[in-house]
């Protein structure tokens, strides 16, 4: 009697040794073959050039009291020429929700058509849902190009 | 000497006894009241469901993905390819047509209470059909690379990003990678034809078969208003050839919405455009996103937006899973409170709806 109790609980814990290894096998064998899946699907970091300045155009070329929209590395820049003929170069990319923005001529300011977020000419979100600014650049006048590049 | 037909299915039925399914079949029948109209929307959205999927297959055989072919490519089909028009509208006005079903047959079942025990599971796999559908959508929506969709994708990803932690690895998920470029359009040409119509297929077997398995479900007070006697129609043939008519007519209405209003293109996007004025997301996302423009910026710490989502997740979570909160239903009783929620959630959507419309 005594001999089956102990030989049932002996099985008892290798059936528990078993378990666990099987379970834990089954676990490690799930996590190996999920991994490479999640892995595959995150999209590898990209080489990019860093940009530090581009060239946005000829100032003869800008009217006066105009905008556009300029390509700064993957990003884009407004540049905006104001009546007085300045230059003046922000983020055009809503810190609402990543829209872009663009320059409104009839309201003197910087609007953005998604949600009608509006900023004024130095960037300072002054109505609707833009939670920050837009990020500032640097204009450099050289001759007749007008450069952009980052603030530092 | 017998006819073919019968030799034919004499062949089969010998082979995998089709005796016991026809027999189900003659014995399944569908309860007939005041509330039987609505059990005719499962069956119309299951067939936009199909002619979206034949439309879709048939697109695919033009459609590029890629920046710089994709909205080209619809353009080809749109001008060049014969009745590629009459195939593109179609397919745009049953997405649209397809959710506006499946938004009544929710309400019509959550409203008749039709989700309790024993159809729980019936519900949720409904629900689960739901959320994909917007999400097949949101998906569609970015293919033909015009400049509405671009922006409306750069909106909804940076929304789903806003998700406390889970997030941003999300956007950068369904973005691949940090913005919406040429990688977003792949992810999303592949999640619209293969995840999502995959995962939905399953989800749809599940639910369909359960409906004939489990059969119509009757109103809570359906004993009370008939006294006892219940009138019922065959399955088959009487109420599948009701089904099968309203479907001829929805087809024609779809034909004719195609043909007088074809659905538009637009610009091609412009990754350094400014965003269009009149910029809209799709009519069954405009209640979320006009809600999301009432909240303010920041609420103490947290940010308005993030509340928002996370409010509409809730709800949406509360939604699904109402056969397991809604015990007054369960026990027999009208589920009163249940219903108001109902009413509530459709008068804010509609209203909603409206107000984002005409802003």
């Amino acid at each position: 009697m005594t001999n089956d109790v102990e030989q049932g609980g002996e099985q008892e814990g290798r059936r528990d040794f078993l378990k666990y290894v099987l379970g834990g096998g089954l676990l490690a064998w799930s996590a190996a073959v999920l991994y490479p899946i999640f892995a595959f699907l995150k999209p590898p970091k990209q080489a990019e050039v860093e940009v530090t300045s581009v060239k946005a155009g000829k100032v003869s070329a800008i009217e006066k009291d105009s905008g556009m929209i300029v390509r700064f590395g993957n990003k884009p820049v407004i540049l905006i020429r104001g009546a007085d003929g300045d230059f003046r170069a922000l983020s055009a990319t809503c810190t609402h929700l990543d829209c872009t923005v663009q320059y409104r001529k009839d309201m003197g300011l910087i609007w953005c058509a998604c949600h009608n977020g509006r900023y004024d000419l130095n960037g300072r979100n002054i109505a609707g849902p833009p939670p920050r600014p837009l990020e500032e650049y640097r204009v450099i006048v050289q001759d007749d190009d007008v450069m952009i590049s980052r603030k530092v | 000497m017998k006819p073919l037909w019968k030799r034919a299915y004499d062949w089969v039925d010998e082979r995998v006894e089709l005796g016991g399914l026809v027999e189900f079949m003659g014995k399944k029948y569908v309860p007939v009241h005041r509330h039987s109209v609505w059990y005719y929307f499962g069956g119309v959205s299951l067939f936009l469901f199909i002619l979206q999927v034949i439309t879709g297959i048939l697109l695919l055989m033009y459609y590029k993905s890629g920046e710089e072919q994709a909205f080209e490519s619809v353009q080809f089909i749109t001008s060049k390819v014969q009745f590629g028009w009459l195939i593109r509208s179609i397919h745009s006005w049953t997405a649209n047509l397809f959710i506006l079903a499946a938004f009544i047959h929710m309400f019509s079942v959550y409203f008749t209470k039709a989700y309790k025990n024993p159809r729980e599971i019936t519900w949720v796999t409904g629900m689960l059909m739901f959320f994909l559908a917007l999400f097949f959508g949101f998906s569609g929506y970015l293919l033909p690379w015009n400049e509405l969709a671009f922006f409306a994708t750069k909106v909804g990803t940076d929304i789903a990003g806003a998700i406390p932690i889970i997030g941003k690895p999300m956007l950068v998920f369904l973005r691949g990678g940090e913005e919406v470029t040429g990688a977003t359009l792949s992810r999303m040409f592949g999640i619209h034809i293969a995840i999502l119509p995959g995962i939905f297929t399953v989800l749809l077997s599940i639910h369909l078969l359960l409906v004939q398995r489990q059969g119509m479900s009757e109103p809570t007070h359906f004993g009370d208003e008939t006294k006892g006697e219940m009138k019922t129609m065959p399955f088959f043939p009487n109420f599948l050839l009701r089904d099968l008519l309203l479907w001829l007519l929805v087809l024609n209405v779809i034909a004719i919405l195609a043909v007088i209003f074809p659905w538009e293109l637009g610009r091609k996007a412009d990754a350094f455009g400014s965003a269009p004025a009149g910029i809209k997301p799709e009519w069954y996302f405009l209640f979320m996103f006009q809600t999301l423009k009432y909240i303010p910026a920041k609420i103490s710490i947290i940010d308005g937006e993030v509340l928002g989502i996370l409010a509409f997740g809730v709800a949406g979570m509360l939604w699904t899973l109402v056969p397991f909160w809604d015990r007054q239903s369960e026990r027999g009783g009208r589920g009163r409170f249940v219903t108001y929620v109902g009413i509530v959630a459709v008068l804010f959507i509609i209203l909603l709806t409206i107000v984002g419309w005409l802003s």
